[in-house]
């Protein structure tokens, strides 16, 4: 089977036309983001050329250790860019997000490569980067809304939680409910995606295998397997950085402490 | 005899500084001070839902730290200004509070609380009034017997009949024999220390920030 075409420099520059389009919008409807667009097409070029330059060392290298830095390169990245997103902060926010990121993130890659797929060198780059990468990219979306959940949960809900403190509750049963409903809030783009997977849109790595050639029945299982990874990464991620946060808005007498809390002007 | 509630030298910055009090076994003491001179300040960290700088707080002469941290709030009880309740409906709120009691040596029964109230069980927490929503808390907080009601302006939302019927019933419930019980009433009303045959204390004597 003939591969797919190369895309030279001039096929990329026809593609860039599209952009055109956008461009036309903007003047037509005066929105004013024919600078935004320049600047987003532009990024999008430069990281994306670059990853691909990253990767093909890696690809190359054939070697376990730039492999894993690589992978915990990815993790903090991800781990940081899920708090960033977020309107509040609080000492060790990022440090739990990082830790939590990097754990759910690897483990469910080397589950899935290396325990399920059954891949031959554990550190395959061609298998590990990318499923990581789909994990990371869902993951820190769920992690994000839980945590905006949970904190701004904890600054509404304060008289709530308070008066079950005050009854004596301890500060798991006085926060399960804002804890339930954060983990609720980050579940649900996955559980959304993967209801309408296949129906409304065809993702983005059983696209990419058929364009590679894949005949589409192993790029549907290929698929079906990513989701899972990825819906248990959202899951475990999420609960983990959401129980983490908990923890650290409560002290040791559990008094829920939003004074650790501070909230970014928006 | 010890103090039922005794406080030396409390100090939580800015507002308090070495604030001393003791209350007694039957008594109440009714705790004025200006707006937001701590007085809120200072029930919150006597019920040790706020951390403090300085100072111990003892109930019947044993020290606070040899508490676990929810048998002591639950006795040492706070009934916050506005009346929080929980979500759903009132009898909702309280069999979730009458949960919570369940781990203790003796359970509450708060059957009878939203009668006390003068509310119906099924009434939405978040369509009460004001005063209804005090109503709650108050009665909600005297069924699960804790030793020292720590009370933020109870009455301020309710009408005048209501409010003598929550003075009544917490003068009535300092002063069952054979308990020792004790409450501290913040509130800016003069006449209220007569009616409830109170000990009257200003937060500026007692060692709040002036500022």
């Amino acid at each position: 089977m003939p591969g797919p075409p190369q895309l030279d420099v001039w096929q990329l520059a026809l593609a860039a036309l599209l952009v055109l389009a956008n461009a036309g919008a903007s003047l037509a409807l005066q929105l004013g983001l024919g600078r935004q667009l320049l600047v987003a097409s532009i990024r999008a070029v430069v990281q994306l050329l670059l990853l691909g330059l990253v990767l093909d060392v890696v690809f190359s290298a054939d070697g376990a250790v730039a492999v894993v830095l690589l992978m915990l390169a990815m993790a903090i990245v991800a781990g940081v860019e899920a708090v960033r997103r977020t309107s509040h902060r609080a000492p060790g926010l990022f440090g739990a997000s990082i830790g939590v990121v990097t754990a759910v993130g690897m483990a469910i890659t080397f589950y899935g490569t290396v325990g399920v797929l059954g891949i031959e060198t554990w550190h395959d780059p061609r298998y590990v980067i990318p499923i990581l990468g789909m994990i990371l990219g869902n993951t820190l979306n769920g992690i994000s809304l839980g945590l905006e959940t949970v904190l701004s949960g904890f600054v509404e809900q304060r008289a709530r939680v308070e008066l079950l403190l005050s009854f004596g509750a301890t500060r798991r049963e006085a926060s399960r409910d804002v804890v339930r409903r954060a983990v609720r809030t980050g579940m649900i783009p996955i559980l959304n995606s993967m209801a309408v997977s296949g129906l409304v849109s065809i993702p983005g790595m059983m696209t990419g295998q058929m364009l590679a050639g894949a005949s589409p029945l192993i790029a549907a299982r290929y698929q079906i397997f990513i989701l899972f990874c990825i819906a248990s990464g959202v899951a475990l991620g999420t609960v983990g950085v959401v129980l983490l946060a908990t923890r650290l808005l409560f002290d040791e007498r559990d008094r829920l402490r939003l004074d650790r809390l501070t909230t970014l002007a928006d | 005899m010890p103090p039922l509630l005794d406080v030396v030298g409390l100090t939580r910055a800015p507002f308090l500084r070495g604030v001393d009090l003791s209350l007694a076994a039957g008594e109440i003491v009714v705790l004025s001070g200006r707006s937001g001179a701590g007085k809120s300040v200072l029930l919150r960290a006597l019920s040790d839902l706020d951390p403090i700088d300085a100072g111990r707080v003892s109930l019947d002469g044993r020290d606070r730290a040899t508490f676990a941290a929810g048998a002591w709030r639950a006795q040492v009880l706070l009934v916050p200004q506005g009346g929080p309740t929980l979500a759903g409906t009132v009898a909702d709120d309280l069999a979730r509070v009458a949960a919570l009691t369940r781990q203790r040596e003796h359970a509450a029964t708060l059957d009878g609380a939203a009668d006390t109230a003068g509310l119906s069980g099924e009434a939405e927490t978040c369509h009460l009034s004001g005063g209804e929503a005090a109503g709650l808390a108050l009665a909600r907080a005297l069924a699960t017997s804790p030793r020292v009601l720590l009370l933020d302006e109870p009455t301020a939302a309710m009408d005048p009949e209501r409010a003598a019927a929550v003075e009544h019933r917490v003068r009535a419930w300092v002063s069952v024999p054979g308990e020792s019980r004790a409450a501290l009433w913040v509130s800016h009303e003069g006449s209220l220390v007569e009616r409830l045959g109170a000990r009257a204390l200003d937060l500026a004597d007692l060692g709040a920030v002036s500022r």
